[in-house]
């Protein structure tokens, strides 16, 4: 069941079109990947999503209620960590953290300690002396503590470091395994990877990929690392097989996933001594899309 | 300076010239110019012994000597007492006020930023730093001194001789440098430059207060106080050096401690332990209206006290309004006589009409600071939780309106209490207070006026300052310019009926109430429709 939708949704600040026709779903359950590069959308979606911006067209709901119109009933079930924390500075972080969760409603004092320690946070810091991770971990805290049906992350550890990353991931498993649904915006794709259960992929206001990590990586090639007996012939010609490189551990090539078959049956006539290969990381996949906005012309 | 603390200080002094080189001028400029203009207008507006005598009457007060200090000279109220009597008490505070922020934007704001951390790491001394500063901020307040004395002495008034006039120049300098030595001293004893600055503040509301309280009652009080020093030069009068030797003296000993204090401890360390912030919320803190308060608590503080003081020093001045009045001519164009009414009643209406403007100045910038904190996204965190559109600004407007009525009770009774106290008059602190609370109609249409523009158009909300300018300018000095009728209508606060001149009018109130209203209503309606910049 889809408990966040959105249907050709639009935003547009004078004539810069900043979301042209987003569509994402998200499950009950389900952590969702919401990828693309800086500037691509990833922001200005979520605030639409959050009532804070007005969608210039098209709908979106979460509970299957207007984000605009009932943001008040739907931020009650909801928890939302922006990308760029900015709290006052003359509040602790302790501070902060019960203004937010009584905002919210609810109140679950236990969690907030046990996160706090997690996160190894001291919350009697003016908010003016932390830094960016420990504003953000701020957030998460006040976020996680709260009991909701909906997780809005935007690019949560874009400070944090990888200790604090993992307790991330650790939180975040969690409430996946509570049934919580999760958006997580983020650029950090091998976190997308290891958290996510389908992934969208935006840029330029447009969704141009989504699905399920499987599905994708269908899309994508796989990476063969190969020693054999007699050198290889005739391999630049085939279809499907790119950027071969000669190194001295052996010949590295990409090959796509739908030619992975005659890839590997024309290898084999030449006597396979190591053959190595590596699926395709959600980085390449990105890669992959992300180099066709450097071309110039939309794909 | 061989020593190596010390090395590089004089490359560090030219730095810092460098980094304030607008900064520095600007203070000086300003500072020996409204010095030197004051004088000068004190001659136009003052003329005749007469003239002087009659205003010298008017300060001897309670209230007043609590304000600018003890007049020296009184029995013969020259130009030059009357200078050092009014000005040099507020002029010097000024100065210290300059010390203290530029001290501390030099040593522990450079320090907490992790400036000073590269300054270190280069071939300087440990004390260079502290060393430049205070040598800059000495250069600084002897120019001070310097201009400001022999631009006085410049003017060529006659009871304005040389020394008299280096000697004022030396007292402004003198507590610049003191409060330098402070500042520097906190800035070894305080981790922040917060604190820094709270602490050398503090030290300087304290020197205030016990000057105010020793002037009024006990001397020995003054004479704890650096301030009660610098007025105890008696300048332009009696002419005595020795308090500033005192002041300054005291400052160099100040001096010597912070640098031996900055020798012996580690960079970023603070002698007075910083203290742990609150782990939890208070229940108060749990609301937007709590959250509100809380962001704005010191500010709206320091404008109620600034308010009673306000009230308080216009009330001062009641006991004398009669001889004040008939000797200034320019005061009658300012307020011409009417029939039957006493000049207490037509002052107090004209005064209420610009007590109630400055009071609508803290209730816009409460409901602004709702813009400010759009700026600066926090709003997206209490939005993105549950809390409506209509119940933040709500918060804020409430707040604002009750930050008004609360401003002008205080500011209205302050002055009703003192001036009833200073004067025999039939008029009841009940007058003063509904003549000031008649006003809350058009403080209501410029609160409004600000939900309006925070509803629909956030970017401009500046134009209310403008508007409030303006009214100012046609309320306040409307008779003086003889403005067409229309000029004035344009304000709200031309609309408030002149209570206890005129008589109360339900008309133009309740006209007044309705449009507030009306733009209130329509401030939130835009606010909820609009989006949520940042």
């Amino acid at each position: 069941m889809a408990i966040l939708k959105t249907n050709q949704l639009t935003k547009q600040f004078g004539d810069f079109k900043a979301l042209d026709g987003v569509n994402i779903e998200v499950n009950e359950g389900e952590v969702y990947g919401f990828i693309g590069p800086n500037g691509a959308g990833k922001s200005t979606t979520i605030r639409v999503l959050l009532g804070v911006l007005k969608a210039s067209s098209g709908e979106a709901t979460i509970f299957g209620q207007d984000v605009w119109k009932d943001a008040v009933a739907i931020h009650k079930r909801i928890a939302y960590v922006p990308g760029d924390v900015n709290l006052w500075p003359n509040l602790t972080g302790g501070e902060v953290i019960d203004l937010f969760v009584k905002l919210r409603g609810g109140n679950n004092q236990s969690r907030r300690e046990e996160l706090i320690k997690k996160f190894d946070l001291d919350p009697t810091k003016k908010c003016r002396t932390y830094s960016k991770g420990n504003r953000q971990k701020v957030a998460l805290i006040a976020a996680f503590s709260s009991d909701a049906d909906l997780y809005i992350l935007d690019e949560p550890t874009s400070g944090l470091d990888p200790l604090m990353e993992r307790v991330f991931q650790e939180s975040v498993i969690d409430l996946k395994r509570e049934g919580k649904s999760i958006l997580l915006s983020s650029h950090i794709l091998s976190e997308v990877e290891k958290l996510c259960d389908r992934v969208g992929i935006i840029r330029q206001g447009h969704i141009i990929e989504s699905g399920t990590l499987h599905e994708l990586r269908h899309l994508t090639r796989t990476h063969l690392l190969v020693e054999t007996k007699q050198p290889i012939t005739s391999l630049e010609g085939m279809k499907g097989v790119h950027d071969i490189e000669e190194s001295e551990k052996g010949l590295s090539i990409q090959v796509d996933s739908e030619e992975l078959d005659q890839v590997l049956q024309h290898i084999s006539q030449f006597g396979v001594v190591k053959l190595e290969s590596a699926p395709p990381t959600l980085e390449d996949l990105f890669m992959r899309h992300y180099e066709s906005t450097g071309a110039g012309g939309a794909s | 300076m061989a020593n190596p603390l010390f090395n590089q200080t004089w490359k560090l002094s030219r730095f810092i010239l460098r980094r304030d080189r607008f900064k520095l001028p600007i203070w000086l400029l300003s500072l020996t110019g409204i010095t030197i203009l004051i004088a000068e207008s004190f001659t136009g507006l003052y003329p005749t012994d007469e003239s002087r005598e009659s205003i010298a009457q008017t300060m001897v007060n309670p209230a007043m000597t609590a304000m600018v200090g003890p007049g020296y000279g009184l029995d013969n109220y020259t130009i030059g007492a009357m200078m050092a009597h009014q000005m040099l008490l507020f002029t010097a505070i000024t100065v210290a006020i300059m010390s203290i922020l530029i001290v501390a934007n030099h040593t522990r704001a450079d320090e907490e930023d992790g400036n000073l951390e590269m300054i270190r790491a280069l071939p300087t001394g440990r004390l260079s730093n502290l060393s430049a500063t205070i040598v800059v901020l000495l250069g600084v307040n002897v120019v001070l001194a310097m201009a400001s004395g022999l631009g006085l002495y410049a003017l060529g008034i006659e009871s304005m001789d040389l020394q008299g006039s280096l000697l004022y120049g030396a007292a402004l300098g003198a507590t610049g440098f003191f409060f330098t030595s402070v500042t520097a001293l906190f800035a070894q004893l305080s981790e922040s430059s917060r604190g820094t600055i709270g602490l050398s503040f503090t030290v300087l509301g304290v020197a205030y207060f016990l000057r105010a309280i020793g002037d009024v009652s006990n001397e020995a009080f003054s004479w704890a106080s650096p301030l009660g020093w610098i007025l105890g030069t008696e300048v332009y009068v009696n002419n005595y050096w020795w308090p500033i030797v005192l002041t300054c003296g005291v400052s160099v000993l100040f001096i010597l401690i912070a640098l031996y204090l900055s020798s012996i401890r580690d960079l970023g360390a603070g002698f007075l332990p910083s203290k742990p912030g609150k782990k939890n919320a208070s229940p108060f803190l749990q609301s937007p209206l709590g959250l509100a308060l809380r962001l704005q608590r010191t500010g709206l503080i320091s404008w109620a006290v600034g308010m009673v003081f306000l009230g308080v020093s216009y009330g001062s001045v009641f006991g004398d309004l009669d001889s004040f009045f008939n000797d200034m001519e320019v005061m009658e164009e300012f307020l011409s006589p009417v029939a039957g009414v006493s000049i207490t009643e037509q002052f107090t209406a004209k005064l209420m009409s610009i007590i109630s403007m400055i009071c609508t100045i803290p209730a816009l910038m409460v409901l602004f600071k709702l813009k400010g904190e759009e700026k600066k996204n926090r709003v997206e965190h209490l939005l993105g939780r549950a809390v409506s559109r209509t119940r933040l600004l709500g918060s804020y407007f409430v707040i604002s309106l009750i930050t008004g009525f609360v401003m002008l009770s205080l500011a209205a009774l302050g002055l009703g209490s003192v001036a009833l106290s200073v004067m025999d008059s039939s008029m009841s602190l009940g007058t003063f207070y509904s003549s000031a609370m008649v006003y809350m109609p058009a403080m209501a249409v410029m609160i409004g006026i600000a939900a309006l523009l925070v509803g629909f158009l956030p970017n401009i909300t500046g134009f209310t300052w403008l508007y409030l300018g303006y009214s100012f300018f046609v309320v306040y000095l409307g008779g003086m310019f003889q403005f067409e009728e229309w000029v004035g209508n344009m304000s709200p606060f031309a609309h408030v009926p002149q209570l206890p001149v005129q008589e109360m009018e339900w008309g133009s109130t309740s006209a007044l109430i309705v449009i507030a209203v009306a733009l209130i209503v329509a401030g939130f309606a835009g606010y909820n429709k609009r989006d949520i910049q940042g």
